[in-house]
């Protein structure tokens, strides 16, 4: 201990402090400052990017995810649009197919009428001519007949009976 | 790669170098084997002094004249005004200087006032009893210190510089900026905290590489030794100490003079053991980094002078191999130390601007 007080340089000390002082401020001015403010200013650059890169990402997911979004959407619009065409097609093909059947069956129905009528005209007319028929051969047969008193009672009366028979 | 491996190569060749240019030195001089025990100690303790001129090696001719390699640097003393003269007047102690009819000479490394004929006198304890002028001298380890200092703002300027050109670290700045980024993140941030670590960042910042380069620059031939001086190591902690006072709050005082949570006869007890506690933790520092670098100096010396009493080539060639690990070790030394005195001053200044929470 005492040699070291023995060897105690108050010069030396002076010198050092002096020097270490002044080396502290000018470093700090000169070289610290800079230095540590361009390391700063690059990591907060880098970080900065980073975090730039990391939104831009973020964001291009945000459109892939819209872009999926419409396209589904899209899908299943024209799936909707496709769903009701068909139905649409199937509707009116069923309305066509129901109408033609009704206006088939109302034709027949018509023409069966109007056969019927016809056949019923037809039936008419042939039973006013048979009965004309029969009305001049009755005629001409009555005025055969009539000639003979006996013959025409007989004639009548059988007329009668078939008349009633008819 | 390539790179670094060659700086690896240069490194091992500075160490071999340097150890062999001390055994240069030990090796100059007497060559009786009784002295050699005795010069080797010699040459540590002149080694582990400063001195008023930078000498490199010095060697003795054949007519025992003492030569020595490297060059004076000024002498300032303040001595009834201010005496300036170079160090080539003292001869290293072997003359009297002369200034305005005012002698000096220098004694195991300190000047003293002595008459002219330079006497000398000493008192039981071998200490000398002449008035010792303040020495303000610009010795070898002050001329260390500004060189280094020097090396520093060029070299971290330079580098500042770079960044204005781009972002990204250029040349010597690809080394140092991963340093220098350890500090804030792994020292500064988590024992100062991200609020208030900011000033700070450059004391921190000078006293690692400070600490750092002059610690490497001991174990280079050049044989300069500056860490290993009290009053260099006093001047770094008093700064740190200085700085934890006066950048305190009020919490970290009251945790000194009236510890909160426990009971008050325990308060009146504790705050002139943590008052005292305030000055022992720099004065760890100090002692710490002294006491680590001057003991390695010894300890690498005093194997690499083995060598010379060991005069055999088993023994000689183990302690230089011991002195080449011992050399390695130093190198983590002088990083680990630099490490450490950054360390413990962020430490001490986190708990300086520490803001109040709950116990």
């Amino acid at each position: 201990m005492e040699k070291l007080i023995n060897e105690f340089s108050i010069g030396l000390f002076f010198w050092q402090l002096v020097l270490f002082i002044g080396l502290v401020i000018l470093l700090r001015k000169f070289a610290w400052k800079p230095i540590l403010d361009a390391v700063e200013k690059r990591e907060s650059g880098i970080e900065n990017a980073l975090k730039a890169a990391e939104n831009a990402k973020a964001e291009m997911e945000n459109l892939q995810a819209d872009n999926q979004k419409l396209l589904k959407e899209a899908r299943a619009e024209r799936e909707a649009m496709l769903k009701e065409a068909r139905d649409i097609k199937n509707k009116m093909i069923e309305d066509a197919k129901t109408e033609a059947q009704e206006e088939a069956s109302k034709l027949v129905a018509q023409a069966q009428a109007s056969i019927e009528a016809e056949r019923k005209a037809a039936i008419a007319d042939l039973k006013s001519q048979v009965a004309n028929l029969s009305i001049d051969i009755a005629e001409k047969v009555v005025k055969d007949e009539l000639s003979n008193k006996g013959k025409q009672e007989k004639l009548v009366e059988s007329l009668l009976g078939d008349a009633t028979l008819n | 790669m390539q790179k670094l491996h060659s700086l690896k190569t240069a490194c091992l060749l500075l160490i071999f170098v340097t150890s062999f240019s001390f055994a240069k030195e030990s090796k100059e001089g007497h060559s009786e084997s009784g002295d050699i025990k005795q010069e080797i100690k010699d040459y540590i303790d002149h080694h582990l002094l400063d001195s008023h001129d930078f000498s490199l090696t010095s060697y003795t001719t054949d007519t025992g004249e003492h030569k020595y390699v490297g060059f004076p640097l000024p002498v300032i003393l303040w001595d009834d005004g201010l005496k300036v003269f170079s160090s080539s007047k003292l001869h290293h102690g072997e003359s009297v200087a002369e200034v305005n009819g005012n002698y000096y000479k220098s004694f195991h490394g300190k000047i003293y006032k002595t008459d002219a004929s330079g006497e000398i006198t000493l008192d039981d304890h071998h200490h000398p009893t002449n008035i010792k002028p303040l020495d303000f001298s610009i010795t070898k380890n002050v001329f260390t210190i500004f060189l280094v200092a020097l090396l520093m703002f060029f070299m971290f300027s330079r580098m500042a510089k770079k960044y204005k050109k781009g972002a990204l670290p250029k040349g010597i700045g690809r080394f140092l900026e991963p340093i220098i980024l350890y500090i804030r993140d792994d020292i500064a941030i988590p024992n100062i905290g991200l609020k208030k670590y900011k000033r700070y960042m450059p004391y921190l910042l000078t006293v690692f590489f400070f600490i750092w380069i002059i610690n490497l620059l001991g174990l280079t031939p050049l044989g300069v030794n500056v860490t290993n001086n009290i009053a260099v190591t006093l001047a770094l902690a008093l700064i740190t100490y200085f700085l934890t006072t006066f950048t305190a709050n009020k919490n970290y005082w009251g945790h000194i003079f009236w510890m909160p949570g426990v009971p008050w006869p325990m308060k009146i007890i504790l705050a002139p053991i943590e008052l005292l506690g305030t000055i022992i933790k720099p004065f760890s520092l100090m002692i710490r980094l002294y006491a680590n670098i001057t003991a390695g100096h010894i300890v690498l010396m005093s194997i690499i002078g083995l060598m010379f009493i060991f005069k055999n080539w088993i023994g000689s060639s183990l302690s230089f191999g011991l002195a080449f690990a011992l050399s390695l070790l130093e190198l983590l030394v002088a990083a680990l130390q630099a490490y450490i005195f950054t360390m413990l001053s962020a430490l001490y200044f986190g708990a300086a601007v520490e803001e109040h929470h709950d116990h």
